[in-house]
């Protein structure tokens, strides 16, 4: 499959900007410091009038060598570090690498922690997504429904906050299942925040799904076909909403998904529109999803037999879940010592980015906001 | 001595008075100087207001600290804009820099020369007013144009050339609306059109109905049409591509700080105070009270001359009873006797009101101000529930939608207004000769 990308023609940005009043294009950098670049991403634009020549991104900006890091650590300690890589969903990412290291293991967590894995990990999504409609809204200039995802984000956090003591940076999971039993009060805590999160996403849906403007603002913007994506490698909602049923909690099973019911929405246009429909259509899923685990609460051991001193034989593992952002994969090679020989990770965000310059060219200065918000990148993933 | 006086009594005589000729200088410097200070107030209130409303659509309290329930929050504001450092960037054209917001201000504040806040209350009555104001208040695209372009910055210059464009294209629907109300003050007894702000709410008086509800449905399209180019005029959500913040981080005014930028501040919302003059005098009856006349005479005159009086009331009340709810902790009670005061100060406003004479007298200011606030209210709501237009869509808009629709209003307008004329003096004949 060709790279999409070796198509567009390289932006130049060699050659300086004509002079000013007789030029028609416009460097401009968007970026790092800008409001609407989530954070540290820096976008080179090349405009012409406010029409986008082409861009590129540069990163780095946050890069902390998380990777560099996990093998200086024993498998244990380095399982907060994943946690900071993609904050906003960081029990995704405790997922992840908890299930890399268990196969590395060959262990298996008990059914209850599966259980409770399960509900943390689909409340994570539901915040991830919540603040992602809230700022990608911000970016489109309706401020209202950051405010009102924030609301509603905080229920999950207060449930984090209780489950383990901390609300964005969880590092709720153990390897091998988890080390905190759920306090008492959390099923009938979850319950209640599925009845009080339902009508709440009616309720986002309202003030945007059907306004005029930001219809407008997203039908048609952005679009990348569904083989881009794949030749990109593009994962997650993007990939959905471009009509592609490819979704790791159906397509490769982990933790105990088979046991759940659920769909995996679709777009069709595979604009900015389609994966605003298609998010929010897996909020709702993942209310299914969390109502049926936690009525199925299963009784029993919350932690597998995992020696103390963890030394996996040496080999290689890699392994991947679905994050609220896409595939998130963990490859992790041990050389048979307490640290592992390398750490891999393959952040969805950093992937996705790539289909910036794709969704971008042609378009305008303000599709490119809208398009950085729909992509729902987290910098801290990207960089690492 | 003696011809101050004169001047004072010369006033106070109101009989048969309007105000193009109601005073002298002396009474038009008091009358600049006290719509000067009304707008400064406004602006100040409306601050605190567009805070406090937006942060309760939004599940928020906003200011809660600066006085019982922010209430100096702006004053705050002022005070810290007006001690920061002013920069000016080093490569800016100074001299353009510099004039950049003093024009915007000048616009802004020049228009309310000619607003009529009631038939004897207004600086001046001209006789070409509405063109006045709309000459007037374009010359802001100037000042924006040229503080982007001396900013010397890739983004005010973009956010510069989006505001310019979008006003200029705006200003033509705008225009066609304008004119079609204009129109229909020919429909007068007399038979003239008028273009003075005070005609044109007298002739809604004459004909006894407000503009926007003439011709229904032409005048509320007219309207309609107004209505939307002000808020693109002013821009405002969701025309603010201008100062988009998520793509321009604050377009034509980013590299303006301090008092600089607070001129910037205060020419836009003395700027929407302004259209939404515009809107309320075109379309909306001015100072006119609800029904005028139909609920005419006397104890219908006595009844709504308690509305001013009533209202103050009404916010005193509301102070008042959040007083009592205000927390019973020392930490509050400078908050709390704050609140007690401000809603004292209301209340003593709202009983003054309703000695006779000058609750007679605050009438037609009170109304104007009421439907004006509503404008005022609107503009937050549109905040808080709309995204932002594209720019394109946005030209789209004001070109394919707008113009066109203006263009038929005015047609449709001007054919109902003389269908009589045509009937009589072209159909008939036709008819006749056919």
């Amino acid at each position: 499959m060709t790279d999409p990308n070796s198509t567009l023609t390289p932006l130049d940005l060699e050659t300086p900007e004509k002079p000013f009043l007789d030029a028609n294009e416009l460097v401009i950098n968007m970026g790092p410091q800008h409001p609407a670049t989530h954070g540290v991403l820096r976008v080179i634009l090349r405009l012409d009038g406010e029409k986008v020549l082409g861009l590129e991104c540069v990163i780095g900006y946050l890069h902390r060598g998380v990777e560099k890091i996990g093998e200086h650590r024993t498998y244990t300690m380095f399982n907060p570090y994943v946690d900071r890589m993609d904050y906003v969903a960081a029990v995704s990412n405790g997922l992840g690498y908890c299930e890399t290291v268990e196969k590395l293991l060959n262990v298996e967590a008990p059914a209850r922690a599966q259980h409770v894995r399960v509900i943390l990990t689909e409340l994570n999504r539901i915040a991830s997504h919540q603040l992602w409609l809230g700022t990608h809204a911000l970016d489109i200039g309706a401020i209202t429904p950051l405010f009102y995802t924030f609301r509603d984000r905080e229920e999950i956090l207060k449930i984090y906050e209780k489950y383990c003591g901390a609300r964005l940076t969880t590092h709720a999971f153990r390897i091998g299942g988890l080390q905190y039993e759920t306090y008492t009060g959390f099923e009938k805590e979850v319950k209640n925040f599925l009845t009080f999160f339902r009508p709440k996403i009616d309720e986002y849906e309202e003030l945007l799904t059907t306004n005029r403007i930001w219809v407008e603002r997203t039908k048609n913007v952005g679009r990348i076909s569904a083989q881009d994506c794949i030749a990109l490698g593009v994962t997650g909602p993007v990939l959905r909403a471009s009509g592609v049923k490819w979704d790791l909690r159906k397509a490769q099973p982990y933790a105990n998904y088979k046991n759940f019911d659920f769909e995996i929405p679709i777009g069709e246009n595979g604009d900015t529109y389609d994966r605003y429909l298609v998010r929010m259509a897996e909020m709702r899923q993942s209310v299914r999803i969390i109502e049926q685990a936690v009525n199925a609460l299963p009784e029993g051991p919350i932690m597998a037999k995992v020696p103390k001193v963890m030394k996996p034989a040496a080999g290689e593992v890699y392994h991947s879940i679905e994050a609220p952002k896409g595939e998130l994969g963990y490859f992790i090679v041990s050389d048979g010592s307490t640290q592992p020989y390398r750490v891999r990770v393959r952040p969805p965000s950093f992937v996705n980015l790539q289909a910036l310059d794709k969704m971008c060219r042609g378009q305008l200065v303000a599709d490119v906001i809208a398009v950085i918000g729909t992509l729902d990148i987290v910098l801290g993933e990207v960089d690492r | 001595m003696g011809q101050i006086v004169q001047y004072i009594e010369s006033y106070l005589n109101t009989k048969g008075l309007t105000p193009g000729y109601a005073g002298n200088m002396f009474w038009v410097v008091v009358y600049i100087m006290l719509v000067f200070a009304g707008l400064s107030v406004a602006v100040i209130a409306m601050n605190w207001l567009e805070r406090k409303i937006l942060a309760h659509m939004q599940v928020r309290l906003g200011p809660m600290r600066v006085g019982p329930h922010g209430l100096l929050q702006p004053i705050a504001d002022a005070i810290k804009l007006l001690l920061k450092e002013d920069i000016m960037p080093a490569e800016a054209d100074g001299l353009v820099f510099w004039m950049a917001p003093l024009i915007v201000v000048l616009a802004a504040f020049t228009v309310f020369v000619v607003v009529p806040f009631g038939p004897e209350h207004a600086i001046t009555d001209m006789n070409i007013g509405i063109l006045f104001m709309l000459g007037v208040s374009s010359l802001s695209v100037l000042g924006i144009v040229m503080a982007g372009w001396a900013s010397n910055s890739h983004y005010p210059l973009i956010g510069a050339l989006r505001s310019s464009a979008q006003m200029v294209s705006y200003e033509v629907a705008m225009g066609l609306a304008v004119v079609s109300a204009i129109l229909m003050t020919s429909l007068n007894a007399t038979g003239t059109g008028t273009l003075s702000m005070i005609g044109i709410v007298q002739a809604q008086l004459a004909q006894g109905e407000w503009f926007i509800f003439k011709f229904f449905p032409l005048g509320l399209i007219a309207f309609f049409i107004f209505a939307v180019a002000m808020v693109a005029e002013t821009n405002r959500a969701p025309f603010d591509l201008a100062e988009a913040e998520s793509e321009l981080t604050a377009g034509f005014h980013t590299e303006y700080s301090g008092f600089r930028w607070s001129l910037f501040f205060l020419a836009e919302y003395s700027a929407m105070i302004a259209v939404s003059s515009i809107a309320v005098t075109l379309w909306l009856g001015g100072w006119l009270r609800p029904f005028p006349n139909l609920l005419s005479g006397t104890p219908w005159n006595q009844i709504f001359s308690l509305v001013p009086g009533v209202t103050f009331l009404f916010f005193a009340a509301i102070c008042f009873y959040n007083t009592a709810r205000m927390p019973k902790h020392p930490l509050f009670r400078v908050q709390t006797i704050g609140l007690a005061g401000f809603g004292a100060v209301l209340g003593l406003v709202g009983l003054i009101l309703f000695i006779p004479p000058v609750s007679m007298r605050v009438q037609d200011i009170f109304w104007f101000s009421a439907k004006v606030a509503g404008f005022m209210y609107l503009y937050i709501w549109y905040r808080g529930t709309f995204p932002r237009y594209r720019f394109d869509q946005l030209m789209q808009m004001g070109w394919k939608v707008l113009l066109p629709m203006g263009l038929g209003v005015l047609l449709c307008t001007g054919a109902v207004g003389l269908r009589s004329e045509i009937w009589n003096q072209v159909l008939v004949p036709l008819w006749q000769r056919l």
